[in-house]
């Protein structure tokens, strides 16, 4: 019952050379496991912390948790324009530089220096150490010593990205790879309309990666999001993406357009009927500039007309979403423990010209919401099963190629980096 | 006392308290609801929304009255009751437990 064509070999995860046997999701399970992560995966990699929107002045910061990487960065945007990221530590007795009420939450503001809530040292936007309280009572201190400690950054298409590896060379848009190079020149600057969401969750990040990295689970765990009769006849056509691909660590699956609009009315929720939205967004595409045929060629490689949208998987923890309907998601998971994490939802809409746009937007919003909340219950349930380990290996299809990838990459990081490391020599 | 939505939307002025900024304070409401209550509110409000779609279309944003706001607000809190009545029938959504995804951005209006 194929709908779309695949690969001469016959299976997606055959033509890109993914071995073919069951799984066993160790790597999800080991508290072990999640502290070489940490420096493997975490330390290492360029993790996106956000975008260019949220610093629009000079002297516009926030601050990012990064807790897998035991961190904690400012990123700001200096009196010369430019976007830089800090250790979030302040140089004279290691207090945390910038919080508000509570040290743990994140915030953001704009400001013409960081001033240390204990001593009062104070740091300019470029992070110089810029004043010293009683400075006469120290030793000769020679500030231009205890700047803050700066983190790489670099940004791609207004995405901000750190890389916490201080010997890391490899520029942003090598890492990205062929589908940042792909996207490129998509107008994400015109969707300003934000709607952020966050949730913890109690599994692993990578399974919530898992969940989001396949469309199978759609027609049964969320199927009552259908009308009843949809609903059964989508479970019998069953899930098939259009294309899947994948470069290095990073990998992209391109999907059919679904429901928006949908061939009858009669197909979708009252609610979507009457605000021509859902799921896929508000059915009528704001103007962004370019055509569905014009978009960056990395967005629907296949060029296909029945097209609706494209999941791609940065690794290790950054997913972005082109809808046809000219707006963007992006998920992030932010490991916490070997079995807790952060996620974070983001709609990125053109900013709605009425009120009935900003209620399309709001459904759309809304409805990733309802979804959202169905899958990661559902992974607190996989979490504690897969820690019994009374199972410890399972089959995957092949519409589950981005899972297998994203679970060995995330191991030939850790085999790679403790190879390149280790203090016994080889042989 | 004024009328808390413009003119043409007397109907919803029982529904009041759904007038409710933020999806996060909205959805809260939504699960401390009946469905009784959640239904009373949707089969006064969605045959409105049905019948003033022109309505929302004309409403700008820019410059946006209270009474206009709290009338967008109501009907953003239809959009979050309209899935138990239309697909759950039940505040929660099933098999989401004890878990929930908290809005921590939001536009303005
Ligand atoms: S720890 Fe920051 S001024 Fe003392
Ligand atoms: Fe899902």
């Amino acid at each position: 019952m194929a709908h779309f064509p695949k690969p001469e070999e016959g299976s997606w995860t055959e033509h890109f050379k993914i071995d073919t046997g069951p799984v066993s999701y160790a790597d999800s399970i080991s508290p072990e496991f999640y502290e070489r992560e940490r420096d493997a995966v975490f330390r290492r990699t360029w993790l996106n912390v956000g975008r260019v929107e949220q610093l629009p002045r000079k002297g516009s910061y926030f601050t990012k948790e990064l807790d897998a990487a035991r961190a904690s960065v400012v990123v700001v945007r200096g009196t010369d324009g430019e976007v830089r990221a800090f250790h979030n530590v302040c140089r004279h007795r290691g207090n945390k530089l910038v919080w508000d009420d509570y040290p743990s939450e994140e915030t953001k503001g704009n400001c013409r220096q960081f001033t240390c809530k204990y001593h009062a040292w104070r740091y300019d936007l470029d992070g110089k150490l810029a004043f010293v309280q009683q400075e006469s009572e120290f030793f000769d201190i020679d500030k231009s010593k205890y700047g803050l400690m700066q983190v790489r950054a670099e940004v791609w298409e207004g995405f901000i990205f750190v890389n916490l590896d201080p010997d890391n060379t490899t520029p942003l848009k090598d890492y990205l790879g062929k589908f940042a190079q792909g996207i490129e020149g998509y107008p994400f600057d015109k969707l300003t309309q934000v709607h952020k969401y966050r949730a913890e969750i109690g599994s692993n990040w990578k399974l919530f990666i898992d969940a989001f990295a396949e469309f199978y689970h759609a027609p049964i765990l969320h199927g009552g999001q259908y009308e009843a009769g949809e609903a059964a006849k989508i479970k019998k056509y069953g899930y098939e993406a259009l294309s899947y691909d994948i470069d290095g660590p990073h990998s992209m699956v391109s999907s059919w357009g679904g429901i928006a609009p949908p061939k009858e009315k009669a197909m979708v929720k009252p609610i979507e009927r009457v605000l021509r939205s859902g799921l896929f967004g508000p059915w009528d595409a704001p103007d962004i500039g370019m055509t569905t045929e014009q978009l960056p060629s990395a967005i629907n490689p296949t060029r296909s007309d029945v097209w609706g949208m494209d999941t791609f998987v940065f690794f290790p923890n950054f997913m972005l979403l082109v809808w046809r309907p000219n707006w963007v998601l992006t998920y992030h998971y932010w490991p916490t423990s070997y079995n807790t994490h952060i996620f974070e939802g983001t709609c990125y809409f053109v900013p709605p010209e009425n009120g009935f746009q900003r209620l399309q937007q709001e459904l759309a919003a809304v409805t990733f919401k309802e979804y959202g909340l169905q899958d990661g219950n559902t992974l607190e349930a996989t979490q504690t099963m897969l820690e019994r380990r009374t199972v410890d290996e399972f089959p995957l299809c092949d519409q589950e190629i981005l899972l297998r990838h994203l679970h060995s990459s995330t191991q030939n990081f850790v085999r790679e980096y403790e190879q390149k490391n280790s203090k016994t020599p080889a042989g | 006392m004024g009328n808390v939505f413009p003119a043409g939307f007397e109907a919803l002025e029982p529904f009041a308290d759904w007038a409710v900024q933020g999806e996060k304070a909205r959805y809260a409401k939504r699960v401390s609801s009946t469905m009784e209550e959640l239904q009373a509110f949707y089969d006064v409000a969605y045959p409105l929304l049905q019948k003033n779609t022109e309505y929302m279309e004309k409403l700008s944003l820019e410059g946006i009255g209270e009474e206009d706001k709290r009338l967008l607000w109501a009907f953003c809190a239809l959009v979050t009751v309209a899935f138990p009545v239309e697909a759950w029938g039940q505040p929660r959504v099933p098999d989401s437990g004890p878990s929930s995804i908290d809005a921590i951005i939001e536009p303005a209006v």
